[in-house]
């Protein structure tokens, strides 16, 4: 890397470290953070606002909002969108709910701990190339094991059903990848903050003659509610950003663009339909709708909470 | 302590729950790995097995020689581990600079760098791909890494610096009294010392960038410079029907990861719950 040559040189990098070497120490991250993070932030911006013309950037033509105008006219993106509200709405609780569990029953004084927990955190570690591919084919129309289960172990359909043809259907198997791989992941949070929590007040409650369903109501809820906020916050940004499963398993939207999400849409416009000013505009949509919705949790969620 | 009864039908509850648990989460990889052992007759028999009939290696052997795969497998190796050693490299310069050092404008470089933190990085990419072109980066390994770097520097700095502020800093007033300069506190005091948190910071950063697709999906068109996600994204679309093929390709993809989880499993916890970093 860029500083490869200078830390060779001791005395050199000695010298500039003595006096005021701060800014020196920070040249090589600042200058990789504002090329490829920052400025691009802002040429992004500006894209949003332009008819751009990728062979020749500067005669592109500056065209105001209506970039954005066309993305909320768009029934392609309002159907986009949709996808990607109902997912959060599916993937976030079910997290939440899931993980909850694991980490209340990890929490426990069980045999084995060391092995669940691997056990539950190899789906977070997992690439989401891999997992989606192995979802396709769980949900496979003709040999899938999913149909395989509903059909001829559970008799709870009388056909195949062909999740990953239909629009609707596919929705299905997305919503489940969202939350399977996700609980680990946030189990390990919840289990952080449920072993913060001093083990004196259980105790106390269990002297009081409460129950395990009391306990977990009224000290380890209530207790862990900073955490409950933080991951609300941080997996709703996450469910915004479902890209790499969509684009995966629907082959990019497939069938008739019904079936994006937001940011698999602006793959699309952008680099198959080279649309580059569409695509900055959805991308500054979405980073503006989850800063919104963000703000908001925070401010309904949050509530001191005293020890 | 009394144990009631309420809590020996909980015990029993807990351990119900979770083996089902583990099995939801660990089938799909058991299946994977199956399904790489059948040969291409047996991956879509119906009713579905779960153990093979006559398992086979020839999957494997034809996953490894297809095409590029090798080459894929050596880019992603090359890219991960260049972008490991940068990033441990200048964020811990960084996070020195940020936690030990006065110098003005402190304050709002760090919370700059920290706006890194907020970005969804799909989001960068249309304008990271048209910079990449007119640096020359498209097509090339030295863009993902220089990309990925940026994309990891501020969690990974943020990370660092809060670790450098836990240790106490008698040591290092014992070494200014010694005559010693900064560089001799970063290399001699902070680094030895911060082995755990750099750890934290290594591993997170191979597996981000072993797994990244968005980017390398957009930025690299030549096959022989695809990393594994992209190529095995790729390779399924090409051999759509081949699973067990896909699924040993998968399944050697996914070995990296599982030694370096194994091995580096408690720092796992540490990362995840002190940063709130996700993946």
């Amino acid at each position: 890397m860029k500083v490869g040559n200078e830390i060779l040189n001791k005395s050199f990098f000695k010298k500039i470290l003595k006096s005021k070497g701060a800014y020196f120490l920070l040249l090589p991250g600042m200058g990789l953070f504002l090329t490829f993070i920052l400025f691009p932030l802002i040429y992004s911006l500006r894209m949003s606002f332009y008819k751009w013309n990728i062979v020749n950037p500067g005669s592109s033509e500056f065209v105001g909002f209506s970039n954005y105008v066309k993305v909320i006219n768009d029934p392609i993106f309002i159907r986009a969108a949709f996808n990607t509200i109902v997912y959060a709405l599916m993937t976030v609780p079910g997290q939440i709910l899931f993980a909850l569990m694991v980490a209340i029953l990890l929490e426990q004084k069980i045999r084995g701990r060391t092995f669940f927990r691997v056990a539950f955190y190899i789906t977070v570690i997992t690439s989401w190339v891999i997992v989606t591919l192995v979802f396709e084919y769980l949900f496979s129309g003709q040999a899938g094991l999913v149909n395989f289960v509903l059909k001829d172990v559970l008799h709870l359909v009388n056909e195949k059903i062909m999740w990953l043809a239909n629009p609707i259907l596919v929705m299905i198997p997305l919503n489940l990848l969202g939350i399977w791989k996700g609980v680990g992941w946030s189990a390990i949070i919840f289990l952080a903050a449920l072993q913060n929590i001093p083990p004196e007040l259980y105790e106390a409650a269990i002297i009081d003659g409460a129950g395990i369903w009391q306990k977990i109501t009224k000290i380890t809820l209530p207790l862990i509610r900073p955490t409950l906020v933080f991951l609300v916050v941080v997996l709703t940004i996450g469910a915004f950003n479902v890209y790499i499963s969509g684009l995966l398993m629907t082959d990019g939207g497939n069938p008739l663009d019904l079936s994006h999400f937001i940011l698999t849409l602006m793959y699309k416009k952008t680099f198959t339909y080279l649309d580059f000013g569409y695509g900055s505009a959805t991308s500054y949509l979405l980073a503006a709708f989850i800063f919104m919705i963000s703000v908001i949790q925070i401010k309904l969620l949050r509530r001191r909470v005293e020890y | 302590m009394l144990i009631t009864k309420e809590e020996k039908t909980f015990r029993i509850i807990t351990y119900v729950l979770l083996i089902f648990g583990v099995v939801i989460t660990l089938l799909p990889f058991l299946y994977m790995i199956s399904v790489s052992f059948k040969s291409q007759i047996y991956t879509f028999e119906y009713p579905p097995r779960l153990i093979p009939r006559n398992p086979t290696l020839e999957n494997y052997i034809n996953a490894l020689s297809k095409d590029l795969f090798g080459r894929n497998f050596l880019n992603s190796l090359f890219v991960a581990t260049a972008t490991t050693i940068s990033t441990v490299f200048i964020s811990a310069l960084m996070a020195y600079a940020f936690s030990r050092m006065q110098f003005p404008g402190k304050e709002v470089l760090f919370y700059i760098l920290l706006l890194g933190m907020m970005i969804p990085p799909v989001m960068l990419i249309i304008p990271q791909f048209i910079i990449a072109k007119y640096l020359h980066l498209l097509n090339s390994l030295w863009g993902l890494i220089v990309v990925y770097v940026a994309v990891t520097l501020s969690m990974q700095t943020f990370l660092l610096r809060s670790f450098f502020e836990t240790i106490p800093r008698e040591l290092e007033e014992a070494v200014l009294v010694d005559g010693g300069s900064n560089w001799v506190i970063f290399t001699k005091v902070i680094l030895p010392l911060s082995k755990p948190g750099l750890s934290v910071v290594a591993i997170f950063t191979f597996l981000y960038a072993w797994d990244e697709f968005p980017w390398a999906h957009v930025a690299i068109r030549e096959s022989s410079r695809r990393t594994l996600p992209v190529a095995i994204a790729l390779f399924q679309n090409q051999y759509l029907t081949q699973w067990g093929l896909v699924f040993a390709a998968t399944t050697v993809a996914s070995i990296p990861v599982i030694i370096v989880f194994i091995i580096f499993q408690r720092y796992f916890i540490q990362g995840f719950v002190t940063t709130g970093l996700r993946r």
